[in-house]
């Protein structure tokens, strides 16, 4: 999980990612106008409900994050999509944290909106192989940048966790593996049956040719 | 338990701080994060903690609930803080042959030991089975952007129909004999499941955003409880803030 809960970041840190969560929240306000709200919301929603999708290793499981995907599809819009996801978690859930809301928030969304506003305009361009690969790499690119947002936010609060840092990487790295086929596959089935979502244009067979039957060939059923 | 995809995580039954009106309890649960942050004596927020049980349960918390929120806490801060006492340099207090704890280690140990299960308690107990509606009505009046509101309102919405819609595709996958395992095989098909639960999604927003503005939706809507402040509020309110006030003397003064 990439919750970072209360007590453990120092106040400039927190600070800090309270005013990069603003900002990226105002930016993603912005772009989206009164008639994509429902769409946000509804995508926000279901990356809410994606985050409880789990995956059996072993004795325990990994939940997705999802970050990749969401960046590719909403773009800036992926900064209010995580806020309000994480304010549903803090209610339902009772999960994450108050104080860690605006690190969390940067955490999932920025390396997605980055990866995803970098991406997106590759996907066009390419073959169904490389919308998969193109997938993967943001799939996995976003579960390590969040790993690493999380374990920059931690080092720049204490130097007293850099020590505990790697462990906290690593447990991510069986996730980024996961996340990258999912990511990939993810992409290539949207680009196939949704490919608006993607911002590509949507495929549009050519017209069928129509064949008018010769008027005796017209039989009428009795 | 489904074999699939999808597990179940059961929402916090409605607390009975559901008399209070929801700003209050989003200004408390902040207060109490804020005070649990600045406090620095480790005996005092360990004294917190028995306090802060006995005012969870008398909130209606359930002890299962509880138990499990905070055992998902737990898994992050066996890393962080079991290293601790072994790499924070100090006076060792107990060796075990190589190893040496230092008593600063344990000390910043014990201390995000305490105030991360602290804050979690406070935070689930105050804001967790806060309705998202209530939430957000109560965010609109403190002032976040109207926007961002109606996103809130418009998510919390559908994150039932959404999770509708994936249990439909859990149980169709089920039925065929699926179960999730770390193949490849199974991570294509939670790649499709996510896959056709989006598309579905955005097919029903579209369908929503065109229905909601043959209705004339103006872009706001109308915030329809009352949201009053009442003398039971005032009570919650000032006898918290007091007994804050206290642990930040106490704090300050040990």
């Amino acid at each position: 999980m990439a919750h970072i809960p209360d007590g453990v970041l120092s106040l400039p840190v927190l600070i800090g990612g309270g005013a990069l969560a603003a900002a990226g929240i105002g930016l993603g306000l912005r772009a989206i106008d009164e008639r994509d709200v429902p769409k946000t919301a509804i995508l926000a929603a279901l990356f809410f409900v994606g985050s409880l999708f789990s995956v059996p290793i072993g004795p325990s499981s990994i939940h997705l994050l999802l970050g990749g995907t969401m960046g590719l599809v909403l773009g800036v819009a992926t900064f209010p999509a995580v806020f309000v996801g994480l304010l549903l978690q803090a209610t339902m859930f009772g999960f994450g944290g108050i104080s860690t809301l605006g690190v969390d928030t940067v955490n999932m969304a920025l390396p997605g909106v980055v990866l995803g506003v970098l991406a997106r305009p590759l996907l066009g361009r390419v073959s169904t192989a490389g919308r998969v690969a193109i997938g993967a790499g943001v799939g996995a690119l976003a579960v390590a940048g969040t790993a690493g947002g999380m374990a920059l936010a931690l080092a720049l609060s204490s130097p007293d966790y850099v020590p505990s840092l790697g462990v906290v990487v690593a447990t991510q790295v069986p996730l980024a593996a996961i996340e990258a086929v999912v990511t990939g596959v993810l992409v290539a089935h949207l680009a196939r049956v949704k490919p608006e979502v993607l911002g590509l244009t949507a495929f549009e067979p050519a017209p069928l040719p129509v064949v008018v039957p010769a008027a005796e060939s017209i039989e009428v059923a009795s | 338990m489904s074999e699939a995809f999808l597990c179940a995580e059961a929402a916090v039954e409605g607390s009975r701080l559901d008399r209070f009106e929801p700003r209050t309890r989003v200004a408390a649960a902040v207060a109490v994060v804020v005070v649990v942050l600045a406090a620095r004596s480790l005996p005092l927020l360990a004294g917190l903690v028995p306090v802060a049980l006995i005012a969870a349960r008398l909130a209606g918390v359930g002890v299962a609930d509880l138990a499990r929120r905070l055992a998902h806490v737990e898994g992050f801060l066996v890393v962080l803080a079991l290293l601790l006492p072994l790499t924070v340099p100090g006076p060792a207090v107990v060796t075990f042959g190589p190893i040496a704890l230092s008593q600063s280690g344990l000390e910043r140990a014990a201390a995000i030991v305490l105030r991360v299960n602290l804050s979690a308690i406070a935070l689930f107990t105050l804001i967790g089975g806060l309705e998202p509606i209530r939430l957000g009505h109560a965010l609109a009046r403190l002032g976040m952007p109207e926007k961002l509101v109606h996103l809130l309102l418009f998510a919390a919405r559908w994150v039932g129909l959404v999770a509708a819609e994936a249990r439909r595709l859990d149980d169709a996958l089920r039925v065929r004999g699926f179960r999730a395992r770390p193949s490849a095989h199974g991570l294509r098909t939670l790649a499709h499941f996510i896959g056709q639960l989006l598309v579905r999604a955005f097919e029903r927003a579209e369908r929503v955003e065109e229905a909601m503005r043959c209705r004339a939706f103006a872009g706001r809507f109308a915030l329809v409880d009352e949201g009053r402040f009442t003398r039971l509020d005032a009570a919650f309110a000032v006898g918290l803030g007091l007994v804050l006030l206290a642990v930040l003397v106490v704090d300050r003064s040990s």
